[in-house]
Formats: structure tokens, C-alpha cells, sequence
């Protein structure tokens, strides 16, 4: 069973329905025992970056939430939910992160730079990482799929190896970033429509093999 | 690169679809939750409700039309139209819009766009302007939405984008009052010069007839995003037609 985060932030029935429409079971819980159970936890995410983890926070979720991160479960973040696992944002005054990756999240240069709009919303193509990770969790979408991103700030990992696809806004930057079974987008897979569905399926066909072996 | 978006506008009254000339005179063209999840198959960008009657029961009838419909669309859903509170706009983004479009309370309270940025995220916080040319050719924005003319208001569209821009919208979605309705395409002076004007992404928005319309729009009217409504509702043209148009004239759209 896959248990989606719940810390206050945003609806979040799209990613439990998108995981249904792919024919996975999943939950929306705030509850670390549910979490510290479930088969994969996937972590959410809208809103400012300190919000966020806040809430966590709040709700005593931190230490189920980095044990899920870092047991060998499959885990999936998602939009902020990426950029919580890394060390640190540089979002309003700053706030660290799960530290799950060794990196920063920082902001998209101002639209008077670079004359690209920000946020960074819309529909952008990603270009996958010829990795074995990459190749998993992208393995039912077609080659270089358009995805539904909205962000301003974007993630730097210390490690470009953990980045599985790319995307360009003015910069290149994280779209999926990844190691082991540990996933997260930086765009919406629940509302990437086809492509979206086909990486949130890769994802739930993970977790019932790792449920089966186990 | 990031795609230039094409919108379906769905105006709703009492959970059915409709679609006035003008705002005015209004044609029944169905329901929401099913032309929502056809314009997700047909690979619509995002899809805007438009609460075009926003009584308080209307209100409810329409976070019930936005629930079913996230349940069964897998795109981003905006809602405007009716929101008067920060407490709607929750409620609108707990049923399972992605983002809210606001007009009369951002002009009577501009505080309004903060409180909603700072609370939700600028990213969910669509800031909708209503632009009316004035026989002297400038322009002003109007309040309380369009159907019975809306309301003259002191602000001008450009400084009023700015403004709404620095106090934390993450987008805003222009209508061309003179234009909307009409097919006769989008005001492209207006729409370019906001364009300009912000760093955030544009939404053009009135008077979409042909394809050749939308790409006015995101080419010289340099929007990031064309909405429009009667040639995708009555099948004149379907989403692909458009993307495939676009795509022919070398816009960035998805493939």
C-alpha cells in the first residue's frame, strides 16, 4: 500500500486518484505509524519550501518521513517534495531541508535577466539520464515527454549522478532527480495527464514487486 | 522550451456550461465534468472554470463540478468566478483546483493578493484583469466580471498587472473586454505590452475566432498562454488542430 504525505499542504485526492487510475491503491495519511507500515510513502508538496516543512514538522512526521526516504522503500516526492529531501532552500529566509541529498534549491534567475518567465509553469520536455534508475521510472512514457511543471526554485545536487532527467528553463535544471528507490519530480506526474500516469504506474509497479519479494 | 498553453474556457451557471457573446445570451453547450475530461484526452494544456453566476448556492454547486471533475482529470484545473475570501479560495483548492482567478477582491482590497499568495503560493494565485478601452483609446480595468458591463474602476491595466505582479500573483489572465465574444481576435496591443510589462506568466484571454487568432497571441501578443472558448466548445476546431496549426507556424507547443 502506498501512503501519500498529508501535512496541511494542498489538496491532495489528484495524486491519490492519479495512483488509482493507474491501479494502485494509496492513502492520504498524517499519521508516522500508517507511514512507518506502508509499502512506499509519497511525499507531496505545494506551497513555500519552509511551509512545508513546518508542517512536517507540526505533525511530528520528519523522522517517518526520512526513514521512508532512506530504508530501501520505494519513496516518490513530488514538486516540493523533491526539493525537501535536498539539505537546503534558499526560498524567502531560508529553511534546511531533509537532507536526504547533499545539495541547495535555489531561485530561477528574474524574468529582467534572463527573459524567461517565473514561475516556471506550463508544459516542458525532459531529457531522461541514460541510467538504470532513469530508464525505470520512465520506463512507460514515450522518449523525451512533455510534463506539467510550476515552480520558481529548482534543486542543485552535490551529485550530478543522482539527476534521471534534465529540463531547461533559462537554466538546465533537476526534473527527476533519484537514487536507488528513492524518486522525486520536480513537475506534477498527477497532473501530466498520459505521461504523467505512465511515470506514477512505473512507480506503483515497483512498489508491488518490492511488496511481493518481501 | 517551455510550450505555449492553449485553455478551454468552461463558463459554468448552476453546474452546466454555457457560453454568452459579449457575456451576454447565454447557450447551453453541457456538462463540465464530461467536457472536462474530453478536453484531457483531446491533450488541453490546463482548463479554466469560469463561475459566471457566483450567487452563494451557485458557489457550492460549483465546488461539487470541481471535485468530480479532479477526480477524473489528470491536468491543471483553474477557477475563477465567485471568490470572495481567502476561505473560498481554500475551499476551491481543497475540491481540487490547481489555482484560483481573482478580480473584484484584489481591486477592492489589493492587500487581498498577498494574504492569498503568502497563505497558498503565488503558484496557485491567478490575478484576472479585465481591460475596457476608453474612447480616448486608453484603458481601464473593470470589477465584478463582465456580464452586466462590470464596473469602471481607477486603475489602469498595465501599472495594475505590475502591482498584482509584486505582491505575489503567479500569473494573470487578461480579458479584453472590447474583444471578448466578438472571434475577431485577440487585442494584441494590450496584451504585448503587459506581457512585457511582467515578469510572470500571461494569459490572453477574449476574442479567439481562429486559429490564426491564437497565434497572434502567443507570437506577437507574446502571451504565454491563449484561453479561449466557443471554437474548441462548438468543434469548429479541436486542441490538436490547434496545436498542429501553431506548431506549422513555429510556435512552441507540445508535440
Amino acid at each position: 500500500m502506498i501512503a501519500i504525505v498529508d501535512y496541511g499542504m494542498g489538496n491532495l485526492r489528484s495524486v491519490q486518484k492519479a495512483f488509482e487510475r493507474v491501479g494502485h491503491e494509496a492513502i492520504v495519511t498524517d499519521d508516522p505509524d500508517v507511514i512507518a507500515r506502508a509499502d512506499a510513502v509519497v511525499l507531496p508538496g505545494v506551497g513555500a519550501f519552509k511551509d512545508c516543512i513546518d508542517g512536517l514538522r507540526d505533525r511530528g512526521l520528519i523522522p517517518s518521513v526520512k526513514a521512508a526516504a532512506t530504508d530501501g522503500r520505494p519513496f516518490l516526492g513530488i514538486c516540493v517534495g523533491l526539493q525537501l529531501l535536498f539539505d537546503y532552500s534558499e526560498e524567502g529566509v531560508g529553511a534546511a531541508g531533509l537532507g536526504i541529498f547533499a545539495g541547495r534549491v535555489v531561485r530561477f534567475p528574474d524574468a529582467a535577466e534572463s527573459r524567461l518567465k517565473v514561475p516556471h509553469m506550463g508544459w516542458n520536455r525532459i531529457y531522461p539520464a541514460n541510467t538504470p534508475e532513469a530508464k525505470e521510472i520512465l520506463s512507460q512514457t514515450t522518449e523525451t515527454p512533455y510534463t506539467y511543471f510550476v515552480h520558481s526554485y529548482y534543486a542543485v545536487p552535490e551529485d550530478p549522478d543522482i539527476v534521471l532527467a534534465r529540463c531547461d528553463h533559462g537554466v538546465s535544471f533537476p526534473a527527476i532527480v533519484g537514487r536507488g528507490n528513492v524518486f522525486a519530480t520536480q513537475f506534477h506526474p498527477e497532473k501530466s495527464q498520459q505521461e504523467g500516469l505512465a511515470i506514477l504506474k512505473a512507480f506503483g509497479n515497483k512498489v508491488s514487486d518490492a511488496a511481493g519479494v518481501a | 522550451m517551455l510550450a505555449k498553453r492553449i485553455i478551454p474556457c468552461l463558463d459554468v451557471a448552476d453546474g452546466r456550461v454555457v457560453k454568452g457573446v459579449q457575456f451576454l445570451g447565454l447557450r447551453d453547450a453541457g456538462d463540465p465534468v464530461e467536457i472536462a475530461r474530453r478536453y484531457d484526452e483531446e491533450g488541453a494544456d490546463e482548463l479554466v472554470f469560469l463561475d459566471i453566476q457566483a450567487s452563494t448556492d451557485n458557489r457550492n454547486t460549483m465546488l461539487d463540478v470541481v471535485s468530480r471533475t479532479a477526480e477524473q482529470v489528470f491536468m491543471p484545473l483553474c477557477v475563477g468566478g465567485g471568490i470572495r475570501s481567502q476561505d473560498d479560495i481554500r475551499r476551491m483548492l481543497n475540491a481540487g483546483a490547481d489555482k484560483v482567478s481573482i478580480n473584484t477582491p484584489a481591486i477592492q482590497d489589493p492587500d487581498f493578493v498577498n494574504k492569498a499568495a503568502t497563505r497558498f503560493g503565488s503558484q496557485c494565485i491567478v490575478v484576472a484583469i479585465d481591460a475596457k478601452k476608453q474612447e480616448d483609446g486608453s484603458y481601464i480595468v473593470k470589477s465584478h466580471g463582465g456580464r452586466e458591463g462590470g464596473r469602471a474602476t481607477a486603475l489602469e491595466p498595465i501599472a495594475w498587472a505590475k502591482e498584482v505582479e509584486s505582491r505575489g500573483a503567479g500569473e494573470i489572465l487578461l480579458t479584453c473586454m472590447d474583444a471578448d465574444g466578438t472571434k475577431n481576435g485577440y487585442d494584441i496591443s494590450l496584451t504585448s505590452a503587459i506581457a512585457d510589462a511582467v515578469g510572470i506568466p500571461v494569459i490572453a484571454s477574449g476574442g479567439a475566432g481562429s486559429l490564426e487568432h491564437l497565434r497572434e497571441a502567443l507570437v506577437e501578443g507574446k502571451a504565454d498562454a491563449a484561453l479561449a472558448a466557443s471554437i474548441f466548445h462548438f468543434r469548429e476546431h479541436t486542441i490538436q488542430e490547434a496545436r498542429d496549426y501553431l506548431a506549422k507556424h513555429g510556435v512552441p507547443v507540445r508535440s
